[in-house]
């Protein structure tokens, strides 16, 4: 593995897989009574976040708190930042201070990229622009193929190599080939879309993208999955179907003409999800629009996994950690 | 003093020929006489001699900006890439919009030395885009202004760029125009394209920058008037300008080196040192570029030196300045670019980068051919110099943002005269102050 974490293309399927059977591994210790282990003590993860996102910051503290490392939360509000300092001279702060890893919110394309030209440790970028989220789409990869593998649940009839059927109840060691993937919303302004369609097809599956055009990037031909504009065409089709927050303020901007149309297009309702076929799951990054592109009994239903992105958020997060951090080498 | 001999140099890369210099004009050209008694004698034997070259597209930043460059640093840069002449374009703080700044900037240029700067006036007041500025008194005063430009946005305001077009009819003046649809662009970063898609960051389409040159063509010819299109970067900007020439209509336009060579692909480390208004584009863009400047489409290479302190570019991309230097580096780039791809030769160079810059800012002290009687404006031109890596610190430029920054360019330019006085010998550039009242005076310059 790199000895970053900036784009899910700098992952190898084998580095993918490595990291989501180490996640299975720590996902026990979420179990146990003492949440804790000792892989990490001493060192240092600083959680730097020039944008609010307190779902992710906590879930990479979290992470990094389970696996006893000392975190420090730096967030721009408040700080030297909000007072001009440049991303440059709070990455030297940070170098000084001896941070072993860094993960960074940004809300610049190329803001973790940067960063990791400037320190030492390793960098992990939880989010920059409309660039990338990587650990979105991990913990989205490693929901897939849980809860696929715990309903064993690829339907017959279809060529699947790694069936998830015989990799076991967490569905450890198989990778997603076959699985067909939906993703519905703003993947123009989306870093979840972008991770998600470079993971999920370096792991195998089959991803479509369905948005209206103007909320796809201009290229998207070049990506490696396909594009459709009709929800109701592609639903039956999808073992996954993962809706995209779609930001009111798009519209003024007239990326579509009211939410109304919107809903009516790209909303899933529990009409639309009738679509699906009886093992498809419901998948969401969060926060929801509940009403917008998910309807309030949709996300609540037995097929959303929204609740198991979660969990299984900390729980990826540990293992890139882990691994980014040479955890093997500390614990023993 | 008493002149100089060049002798052997390739005039446009002719046959070597021996010229003779005096009195700030050339003498005589040609083989076989002997030097004037105390005639300094200069070995040009392998080197190409050009008329010094005409840049129409240079930030020098001052006033305002002396941090990042310097009316002195500029246009010591200029001479050091062979260049006998700048248009410093207005976006300087303040913007010059008045007789004032204008004048302020000429004068530091003829201080300098090492050019004669033509300050670029402002279109509008504060390039704001609503009021016409004082385009006239600009025109009227001691810098004569002829070329106006908002550079750095664009006259977006149909309504206005006819006015402004139609207005400097009065002086000869011609329309500088930076064409970028704002509305299209908004928090632009990137061109448009595979790779803005993949990198995340907001695309700068093309058909933004040809729907304001198709306008402002259609503008132009309605009015009768000229106009000027910068930094062209794209391959349909080039069929549109070709069209509108074949009408006959009063266009001209420049590429920049940079958008010669370089591409978007750049972009995928996120270094703001990529980063430039217009864009880097597509490979098919550079060849279509290529193309309109090898069959004169394109009038000429234009720099776009827009230098930066390095807190500019040490950033998040998003957060960067646009722009890039270029005068030390551009006639390197042209050669790598046009000339070893066999698509122009010197005396195309020579066209490219002195006579029709030249012509298009109203310079007749400069861009005139290398014979008996012009201004013994010149720049001696090494092209089988082995290729070196650009060293951005070893640039005169105040500033670092050079794109071709450990990059190998072909070629070396030796020496600039401006008005017969050397203002770089051997690679290196004389003192300002040596050069001082010698070589400038920037009325006889126009």
């Amino acid at each position: 593995m790199k000895r970053h974490l900036i784009s899910a293309a700098d992952l190898t399927r084998d580095d993918a897989l490595l990291i989501l059977d180490t996640a299975a591994e720590l996902a026990g210790v979420a179990a146990r009574p003492i949440k804790k282990l000792p892989t990490l003590r001493g060192r240092t993860v600083v959680n730097l976040f020039f944008e609010d996102s307190t779902r992710t910051r906590i879930s990479f503290e979290a992470a990094a708190k389970r696996l006893s490392a000392d975190v420090i939360n730096f967030s721009a509000k408040g700080s030297s930042v909000a007072k001009g300092e440049s991303l440059k001279d709070t990455a030297l702060t940070l170098e000084a201070m001896g941070a072993d890893a860094v993960v960074i919110r940004h809300s610049a394309s190329g803001a973790a990229h940067r960063l990791a030209e400037w320190v030492r440790g390793s960098v992990v970028n939880a989010g920059d622009g409309t660039h990338e989220h990587p650990t979105q789409a991990l913990l989205d990869a490693f929901t897939i193929r849980q809860r696929l593998a715990r309903q064993g649940a690829v339907p017959d009839g279809r060529d699947v190599p790694h069936d998830l059927r015989d990799a076991g109840p967490d569905g450890r060691g198989a990778a997603l080939d076959g699985v067909r993937v939906t993703i519905v919303g703003d993947v123009l302004h989306g870093r979840v879309a972008r991770s998600n369609v470079l993971l999920l097809s370096t792991l195998g599956a089959e991803v479509t993208l369905v948005a209206p055009p103007t909320l796809l990037p201009f290229a998207v031909g070049s990506w490696p999955c396909s594009v459709g504009y009709d929800l109701d065409a592609e639903l039956p089709k999808s073992d996954v179907v993962m809706m995209l927050r779609v930001q009111q303020e798009r519209m003024t901007a007239a990326y579509f003409p009211t939410i109304r149309e919107y809903r009516r297009r790209y909303g899933l309702d529990a009409g639309r999800m009738a679509l699906l076929p009886g093992h498809a799951i419901v998948m969401h990054p969060g926060p929801m629009n509940r009403g917008m592109e998910i309807a309030a009994d949709v996300a609540d239903s037995p097929r959303s996994t929204v609740v198991d992105q979660v969990a299984n958020g900390v729980t990826v997060r540990m293992a890139v950690l882990y691994l980014l951090l040479g955890g093997a080498e500390a614990a023993s | 003093m008493s002149g100089w001999l060049i002798r052997g140099a390739r005039i446009a890369g002719g046959p070597p020929a021996d010229i003779h210099i005096a009195g700030g004009a050339i003498a005589q050209t040609g083989a076989g006489p002997g030097a004037a008694a105390g005639a300094q004698v200069l070995d040009a034997d392998g080197l190409v001699a050009l008329p010094g070259l005409v840049d129409l597209h240079t930030h020098l930043r001052e006033p305002g900006r002396e941090d990042a460059e310097t009316v002195e640093t500029g246009t010591r840069a200029a001479a050091l890439g062979g260049f006998t002449a700048v248009h410093a374009m207005a976006n300087t703080e303040p913007v010059a919009d008045t007789a004032g700044v204008v004048e302020q900037v000429w004068r530091l240029g003829n201080q300098a030395g090492y050019c004669d700067v033509r300050p670029v006036g402002a279109v509008t007041v504060g390039l704001g885009g609503t009021q016409l500025a004082e385009l006239g008194a600009m025109a009227d005063s001691a810098a004569g202004v002829r070329v106006f430009s908002d550079d750095g946005k664009c006259v977006a305001d149909s309504l206005l760029m006819r006015r402004a077009l139609e207005y400097v009819k009065a002086f000869d003046g011609v329309i500088a125009q930076h064409a970028q649809d704002p509305r299209l662009t908004e928090g632009a970063q990137l061109n448009e394209g595979e790779v803005s898609g993949r990198l995340g960051l907001a695309g700068w389409p093309a058909a933004a920058e040809e729907a304001v040159i198709a306008r402002d063509c259609l503008l132009a010819a309605h009015v009768g008037s000229a106009l000027h299109v910068c930094h062209v970067s794209t391959a349909g900007s080039v069929e549109i300008i070709r069209w509108a020439k074949s009408k006959g209509w009063r266009v001209t336009a420049e590429v920049t080196p940079h958008h010669l060579l370089l591409t978007d692909e750049l972009a995928e480390g996120y270094d703001p040192v990529y980063k430039v208004n217009p864009p880097l584009r597509t490979q098919a863009d550079v060849a279509g570029l290529r193309a309109g400047l090898a069959d004169g489409t394109i009038d000429c290479v234009a720099t776009d030196h827009a230098p930066h302190p390095v807190e500019a570019k040490e950033t998040e991309w998003a957060a960067a300045a646009h722009g890039m230097t270029g005068l030390e580096t551009a006639l390197r780039v042209v050669q790598a670019a046009m000339v070893d791809t066999g698509l122009l030769d010197w005396a195309g160079v020579a066209d490219r980068m002195s006579v029709r810059p030249a012509r298009i800012g109203r310079l007749t002290g400069h861009g005139n051919p290398l014979v008996a009687g012009a201004p013994a404006n010149l720049t001696l031109y090494d092209p089988g110099a082995p290729p070196e890596i650009v060293d951005p610190a070893a640039h005169a430029s105040k500033s670092r943002n050079t794109p071709f920054a450990g990059m190998p360019l072909p070629g070396r330019v030796v020496a600039t005269f401006l008005r017969g006085v050397p203002t770089v010998l051997d690679g290196k550039a004389l003192d300002g102050k040596a050069l001082d009242g010698k070589a400038l005076d920037g009325k006889a310059a126009r």
